[in-house]
């Protein structure tokens, strides 16, 4: 199967054209060529993180308004495992951008391990928050037991279905890897759901100080 | 093939005529609510007390629903906006034509769990397009349709978030990367700024209200107490298990995202407005710039009002001072838009087309419906004037009213361009002095029926004395509703007959300027976008892909 292959697919023609510096302000060729969709995907990339962000900022919001005002709030007992979880989330971040790193160097092989690596630890991710769902109901602690608890639920969820779109993502440009199909087109791809991960990150993180600092 | 070419298209233009129709489709059916409504309102015996004061109020709630959501958010941006963004900047598709089309059929699946509630037991939902919280939280408790409808209802906002957001990712893409060679920001066609400057709000705004509906959905079905306060008691029976949330929560997200959306209707329609007063003036807009930044200083603005839609809600007098100063403020980028309409016509060859028409229109009825916003902005008269008919006439003026003179300035300007055929500019006529006469006899005296202390949402007002009285003017209203409805019947025949049997179009009808009225694959700008009667140009508009050597001033 493999020498049938096209040799030209699973070479690497050198790293992708960088963006032009015009930035598009009324000097591109409004045609659908390389540049200017690569440019439009960071556009709509940045587009979706400020999206992302708002709805964080409305929960963010609510969970400050709704803990100051009322005296019902009892600080959550967090499962350790978030820790973990956490941890988990850091080094696949670090592990993509690894494999960017390869990518970069030609070294093909190397990107698909790194990059399925993960990918893999991105889903471990997500079954250690399951897991941290079922040790809170183990416990008792349901989403209504406690404002504490309906804000670590939803905000966890939130960022969870956020996170499972990125896991799509990866999973999309690991799959194409895999199959020998990564063109320099879809370079656009590997750096768009990088930087996606990358902020998903972040925003956990930012979850974390959240839920320890006043959940 | 058939399919994927006219049903899962992914080509902007059949997008835009999708979301042309099903905003078309609400609109009808939203207006059909509203005869309803008005019908009972003055005959409330009628039908044998067919309609109780639940079903007014679930008519009420859809009305509002499929007009701001359906309608004002998604003609004026989505189906114009599709449709001639790419064309009058010059791109040959927006920027993600996959996720376009995915952002129509989530709208689509929107709307139809939104019209699902009319179906299910209880029927549709009666807290109204605000859903405010404890009754939209409680659950079938509050009424009929607070139990499976409501539910419905807030899944269907909370998909059409997504899609909006969809849309703006395709939009502010589109805008920042695909413009043509030549076309730099300031070239744009006003109406592109002003579905840039709207994707803004709704990414911002929706985003938002997405957060504050999924919270409202636990309330219902979670049994947290996001919004719900301790204590709750409704028809008899109290509310157990629910302590220490906050109704007050909702109104501040909800309104955050509120405000800001009543500039998502409206601001597309301004700028296609400055578009055909400039063609149909054969002038240049007066103060391209000033537009344009006025324009941002509008939606900036428009996040920091929300509050003004609070005064009642027992809000510090001091938020309430600075609210109704930030609101007022908004006069003065309106006023300059204003002025600069004016300016646009003034001393122009005026060409009385019905595009032009409603686009004049459009500024009368923006100057009304924000002269009463101003009385609404300050907390003192609107201790008064709230929840009153005096507030429905503000809304429907400057929301319901001008966006929709906008749409229809859109659709008689480009339908050359979407249809290749003209509407009837005879029926285009009488359906527009019909209606500009019709919407002032039905919203001027809704205002004094709110100086005259009417409140908003009520089926029935002839069991109180004081209110009882103004019958008559109420009739007045329904009349007049009635007129504006049947007005729309031109319209809609117009419409129909005209993509069938309307005159063939030439390329550019209008004698315009921009590049929605060319076929060039690969346009080149070199001129601004309304150049019109320039001094030595050969004729009196010069298109912005004529060679640079026509032009006479910049």
């Amino acid at each position: 199967m493999m020498k049938n292959m096209p040799a030209a697919r699973d070479v690497v023609q050198g790293p992708p054209p960088p963006p032009p510096v015009d930035r598009g302000w009324g000097d591109g060729d409004g045609s659908d060529g390389r540049g200017a969709d690569r440019r439009a995907s960071f556009t709509g990339l940045f587009v979706l993180l400020a999206a992302t962000i708002m709805v964080f900022a409305a929960l963010t919001s609510a969970f400050i308004v709704r803990r100051g005002m009322s005296d019902d709030w009892t600080s959550l007992h967090k499962p350790p495992i978030l820790w973990v979880n956490t941890a988990i989330l850091l080094a696949s971040s670090f592990l993509l951008d690894i494999s960017r790193r390869a990518l970069k160097a030609r070294h093909r092989t190397k990107f698909n391990f790194w990059w399925s690596a993960g990918t893999v630890l991105g889903i471990l991710f997500l079954v250690g928050q399951a897991f941290a769902w079922r040790q809170l109901r183990n416990e008792g602690v349901f989403i209504a037991t406690n404002p504490s608890s309906s804000f670590f639920y939803v905000l966890t969820a939130a960022h969870a279905v956020h996170l499972l779109g990125g896991v799509t993502a990866l999973v999309y440009v690991d799959v194409q890897a895999l199959r020998l199909q990564l063109g320099p087109a879809k370079r656009t791809a590997i750096d768009i759901s990088a930087i996606y991960w990358h902020f998903l990150d972040a925003l956990w993180i930012y979850l974390m100080v959240l839920m320890y600092v006043w959940g | 093939m058939t399919l994927r070419r006219r049903i899962f298209s992914t080509d902007h233009r059949t997008i835009g005529k999708q979301y042309y129709f099903l905003g078309l489709f609400s609109v009808l059916l939203g207006v059909a609510l509203s005869l309803v409504m008005r019908y009972h309102v003055v005959r409330p015996k009628a039908l044998g007390g067919a309609i109780s004061p639940e079903l007014y109020l679930s008519l009420m709630t859809m009305h509002g629903t499929l007009m701001v959501f359906f309608v004002l958010t998604v003609v004026p941006q989505s189906a114009f906006g599709n449709y001639f963004l790419p064309l009058q900047i010059g791109a040959r598709e927006m920027a993600f034509p996959r996720l376009n089309m995915f952002s129509f059929w989530t709208t689509a699946a929107s709307l139809a769990v939104l019209l699902s509630a009319f179906f299910v037991e209880g029927g549709a939902p009666i807290s109204g397009w605000t859903a405010y919280p404890p009754l939209s939280a409680v659950g079938r408790i509050a009424g009929p349709g607070e139990g499976l409808g409501q539910t419905l209802w807030i899944v269907s906002i909370g998909i059409f978030c997504v899609a909006s957001v969809m849309g703006s990712i395709n939009f502010v893409a589109t805008i920042a990367d695909l413009r043509c060679k030549g076309m730099t920001l300031m070239r744009m066609p006003l109406p592109c700024w002003s579905w840039l400057i709207t994707a803004l709000l709704s990414l911002l705004a929706f985003a938002v209200l997405l957060g504050a509906a999924v919270l409202l959905l636990l309330d219902r079905s979670a049994g947290t107490s996001f919004f719900l306060p301790a204590g709750l008691y409704f028809n008899d029976t109290s509310i157990p298990g629910r302590a220490g949330g906050s109704p007050l929560l909702w109104q501040h997200l909800f309104w955050f995202f509120g405000h800001p959306e009543v500039y998502i209707a409206i601001i597309p329609g301004m700028g296609i407005v400055s578009h055909v007063l400039s063609a149909f003036s054969r002038k240049p807009v007066f103060g391209y710039r000033a537009m344009v930044y006025a324009m941002i200083a509008i939606a900036f603005l428009g996040f920091v009002v929300w509050g003004h839609h609070m005064f009642m809600s027992g809000m510090s007098p001091y938020s309430a001072v600075a609210f109704s100063l930030l609101t007022l403020a908004i006069g003065v980028p309106s006023a300059i838009k204003t002025f600069n309409w004016i300016g646009t016509m003034w001393g122009g060859r005026l060409r009385f087309t019905t595009a032009m028409l409603f686009a004049i229109g459009f500024v009368s009825v923006f100057v009304t419906g924000g002269l009463s916003g101003i009385v609404l902005g300050q907390p003192a008269l609107d201790l008064y004037f709230h929840d009153t008919a005096f507030v429905v006439a503000h809304f429907h003026m400057i929301m319901g009213v001008a966006a929709t003179f906008g749409i229809f300035a859109g659709t008689f300007f480009w339908f050359p361009r979407m249809f290749g055929r003209t509407l009837n500019e005879r029926l285009g006529k009488l359906h527009f002095y019909l209606t500009f006469a019709g919407v002032y006899a039905l919203f001027i005296p809704m205002h004094l029926l709110g100086l005259a202390g009417t409140p908003r949402r009520y089926p029935d007002f002839t069991s109180v004395d004081f209110l009882g009285a103004l019958m008559p003017l109420h009739r007045f209203i329904t009349h007049a509703a009635y007129t504006v409805a049947a007005a729309q019947l031109i319209f809609v025949a117009n419409l129909f007959w005209s993509l069938k049997k309307g005159p063939r179009a030439a390329l550019n009808p209008w004698e315009a300027t921009t590049l929605e009225w060319t076929d060039a694959a690969h346009p080149v700008v070199h001129h601004g976008p309304y150049e019109y009667s320039s001094p030595g140009a050969p004729a009196d508009f010069t298109m912005q892909t004529d060679a640079p050597n026509i032009r006479s001033e910049a």
